[in-house]
């Protein structure tokens, strides 16, 4: 049964390389368990400021009961946006944070 | 907060038409409105500039904001009748099955109303129990309750009577046997403590009490409702007196009309009209009524055997109807203004822009050229099918499923929004109704947040990189749409020499299917320009303009499955899910069909051999990559998100040429339900070989011929560099000499052995 082993930085070094397209497969059981669906957790969404250009990263709160509460973190490449959702993953699994950025 | 939304009553329009538009303004006094060309989509910094071009309209112009009410949730009506107000004494008895009963106090049937505290009612209440519920005025109410829940998904027989001279009220609430083995037990509860004469000339209802009048849209009669019902019920009666249990069962055994004839007030039989919106009375008085926001039909009853799937062949097991809170056909909104199509408006996409603040709404419709006439030997044909099946796609946006399947995290704008700040805006056929069952209806009148050109780029906002492309191109082409093409058929396209199909037209109903086969056979040619086409069947309405079903029977990638026994669509009959079930595969019209979808990142298709085929060779004039598309704005490459292949078995014409073919699919990319019949995991693309996207080009009779590229991504890459890429070279290629009068000959046989 695969589980969360907080040593394994290649991958996260992986996923920062690389946040879309081919992944080994650890990696991709890392990114299945991190966004795993879970109906009593709050998801992030990604909301444009200018399409194509920058993103205000969100939280959806279960339920779909209220529309997304905009973070103040604004992204303006879509891949540091997912390695910012990864990154926060990964402290909520590993209970720190990870030692790199 | 300001917002501004919005919809109008048809799509295609041609000249002559009048288009009107419903508008709900919140927190403006005013609103600005403006009617567009749109040319393009808004797409970034890598597209072209978004330039929606004004037309000349007196329509334009500053309007008085108020805001409409969305009047959601489905119920049945039969107007106030005398033989309902003069009743002292009566039964009342249904089957029903509640599949939330622990959601709030919910409706079962009677004329109740809330407002008035009138009539005669059986509900559900907070928790679940029957209750008998009679009032003649405030303060003269008086209930009677089962006191047990019931519990979701079982059937009920449930009955109440009630006595006015006696003073006498009655309820039963008896489970229905079925296979397993259930602990509820039958329940009765009868008091002689009095009740009100609950003489009432209100409206009788189903699943839902009236409230009194409406100060907004009222979904029926001008009264609104509330205290929606989720579930189904099924034969419906009244009776007149008040029957005992012995009576209760005769009336619904299999000669019960007729032992009970002399008393009896109404008897509807849900089965009758299954494809309509009336309800029958086959009692003596005639009360019949409608249905309200198409509850869904054709679903079983309480007497469903398993043994006939079909309710055309069976459809007294198909007596009831299921209601839900969440069901809405028509926001019934008053008209704001109308747009008139004058002749002199070229054929085309085109907005009424809505702006309240700093809050822009888009409805978009299109305009034809006159019925039966061509501005143009070229016609793109807009996917209005899918774009209403998708219409309210809420769902993708509720957890983080999407993201595990997409492979990024959601985007979602403030129009996206829209669906949590207003979720009586209702749901699409992708999303599951609040009881967990499937969406099957679709509907446009109503505000939406995904028909529009801003925001994800999926149907309708990527099929206008089409648009762009054909618009940078000079411009030539007409507008028809999927609505056109069911009404009409054949003849809708038989002006063109090509037709062009948007990036995802992924719905059809049999006659859209017949009319482009049609057309093909005849000399006509097809540019499938997407991926996941030619999927799913489709029913159309039978009056009611625009509203689709789909019935996700069987196989195949689909947010949710039908109910074993519920695969015919209501509103035809007709069996429903993929038309690879349906003997109509998309691999026999266009020579591909869905392999696989993935949504973190697009790649590139190869050249293939076939490309130097002397009958394919003239489409890659001026295009030397061996690399087709490894580019693009959506997510870098022209093949992906959903892709098709060829499929010999599925029905891919034997002389058929792949001249191009993609590779190099990321994990996101898995086998489609439908080929996987026994779970293997060998199915991602890093593993699979058969996921790929095929461009394909075959040959009709009589000089036709179809182009298929077999991506939706691909027309994201049309406008790359300024329309200078080898997509653009390749797809202009074929629309040139498809566009040509010039027949394309026909290969005949291909050898054996080859
Ligand atoms: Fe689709």
């Amino acid at each position: 049964m695969y589980s969360f082993d907080k040593s394994r930085l290649d991958l996260a070094r992986e996923f920062k390389a690389n946040p879309f397209g081919e992944h080994r497969p650890d990696l991709q059981y890392l990114l299945n368990l991190m966004r795993r669906p879970d109906p009593k957790r709050a998801h992030y969404v990604l909301m444009p400021r200018q399409w194509g250009e920058s993103w205000t990263l969100a939280v959806m709160e279960p339920g779909g009961v209220s529309p997304p509460r905009p973070t103040n973190l604004v992204f303006t490449d879509a891949g540091e946006a997912e390695w910012h959702v990864f990154k926060l993953r990964w402290a909520e699994l590993a209970g720190e944070e990870l030692p790199f950025d | 907060m300001t917002r501004i939304m919005g919809y109008c009553d048809r799509w295609s329009a041609r000249p002559g038409d009048t288009v009107n538009f419903m508008v709900s303004c919140i927190g403006a006094e005013s609103y600005e409105v403006e009617i567009v060309r749109l040319k393009q989509p808004e797409a970034g910094p890598l597209a072209t500039p978004f330039q929606p071009e004004r037309v000349a309209s007196d329509v334009n112009g500053r309007y008085a904001g108020r805001e409409q009410a969305l009047p959601i949730g489905s119920l049945a009506v039969v107007p106030g009748h005398p033989c309902l107000e003069q009743l002292e004494a009566a039964t009342l008895v249904a089957y029903v099955m509640p599949t939330t009963p622990l959601k709030c106090r919910q409706a079962l049937f009677g004329n109740w109303c809330e407002a008035s505290r009138t009539g005669f009612g059986l509900e559900l209440d907070e928790q679940g129990c029957l209750v008998l519920r009679l009032g003649a005025g405030p303060g003269t109410e008086v209930t009677l309750a089962s006191g047990e829940p019931m519990r979701a998904w079982r059937w009920y027989r449930v009955a109440a009577t009630f006595d006015s001279l006696s003073g006498c009220m009655a309820i039963w609430q008896e489970p229905v046997p079925r296979h397993g083995f259930d602990l509820d037990r039958p329940i009765h509860r009868s008091t002689e403590s009095g009740c009100p004469k609950c003489r009432s000339s209100n409206a009788l209802t189903f699943a839902a009490w009236q409230s009194g009048r409406a100060t907004g849209p009222s979904a029926w009669g001008g009264l609104q409702f509330g205290q929606h019902f989720n579930g189904r019920i099924d034969r419906p009666r009244i009776v007149e007196g008040a029957l005992d249990h012995a009576g209760i069962a005769e009336l619904m055994g299999e000669n019960g009309l007729a032992a009970i004839e002399d008393e009896l007030v109404a008897a509807w039989d849900f089965a009758l009209d299954i494809s309509g919106e009336a309800i029958t009375d086959t009692g003596p008085n005639r009360l019949h009524g409608t249905i309200v926001n198409l509850p869904t039909r054709a679903v079983h009853g309480h007497n469903w055997t398993g043994c006939i799937n079909d309710w055309t062949k069976a459809p007294e097991q198909y007596g009831a109807i299921h209601f839900h809170d969440d069901d809405i056909v028509d926001a019934c909104w008053a008209t704001d203004f109308s747009f008139e199509v004058s002749s002199a408006l070229r054929s085309g996409v085109y907005a009424a822009k809505l702006t309240a603040g700093d809050f822009v709404y888009w409805v978009p419709f299109f305009v034809s050229p006159p019925r039966g006439e061509a501005r143009s030997k070229v016609a793109f044909i807009a996917s209005t099918a899918t774009y209403t099946v998708y219409l309210n796609n809420t769902g993708r946006f509720l957890s983080s499923a999407t993201e595990v399947y997409q492979g990024r995290v959601t985007v979602m704008d403030e129009i996206d929004s829209l669906l949590f700040e207003f979720p009586a805006m209702g749901l699409s056929t992708y999303d599951r109704h609040s009881d967990g069952t499937g969406v099957a209806y679709a509907s446009r009148s109503r505000p939406v947040h995904n028909f529009r050109p801003t925001g994800r780029h999926w149907n309708f906002n990527l099929d206008l990189c089409i648009i762009d492309w054909l618009e940078h191109l000079g411009g030539d082409y007409d507008v028809i749409t999927e609505d056109q093409l069911h009404e009409e058929g054949m003849s809708l396209l038989a002006p063109y020499n090509v037709v062009i199909t948007g990036s995802h037209p992924e719905y059809d109903s049999l006659g859209m299917l017949d009319a482009f086969q049609a057309y093909l056979r005849r000399g006509g040619r097809l540019m499938y320009m997407g991926g996941n086409g030619f999927y799913w069947r489709i029913a159309h309405h039978p009056t009611r303009d625009g509203v689709i079903e789909v019935r996700r029977a069987e196989g195949g990638v689909r947010a949710w499955d039908a109910l074993p026994g519920e695969y015919h669509h209501s509103f035809t009959g007709e069996y429903g899910g993929l038309w690879r079930r349906n003997s109509r595969a998309p691999q026999k019209l266009v020579g591909v069909g869905f392999i696989s979808q993935g949504f973190d990142k697009c790649s590139y298709y190869r050249r293939t051999e076939a490309a130097d085929d002397p009958r394919a060779a003239w489409m890659f004039e001026g295009v030397e990559d061996e690399l087709i598309g490894d580019f693009g704005i959506l997510q870098g490459g022209a093949a992906g998100l959903e892709i098709d292949a060829i499929d010999a078995r599925l029905g891919t014409p034997p002389h058929a040429l792949v001249v191009a073919r993609s590779e190099n699919h990321s994990n996101t990319y898995e086998v489609v339900a439908e080929e996987v019949l026994i779970p293997h995991g060998a199915t991602d693309a890093i593993i699979n070989p058969e996921i790929h996207a095929d461009i394909t080009f075959f040959e009709t009779p009589n000089g036709g011929a179809v182009w298929s590229t077999g991506s939706i991504a691909f027309a994201g890459s049309l406008g790359w560099n300024g329309f200078d890429n080898n997509v653009a070279r390749l797809t202009t290629n074929v629309l040139r000499r498809f566009a040509d009068d010039e027949p394309l000959p026909w290969p005949g046989l291909p050898k054996t052995g080859e």
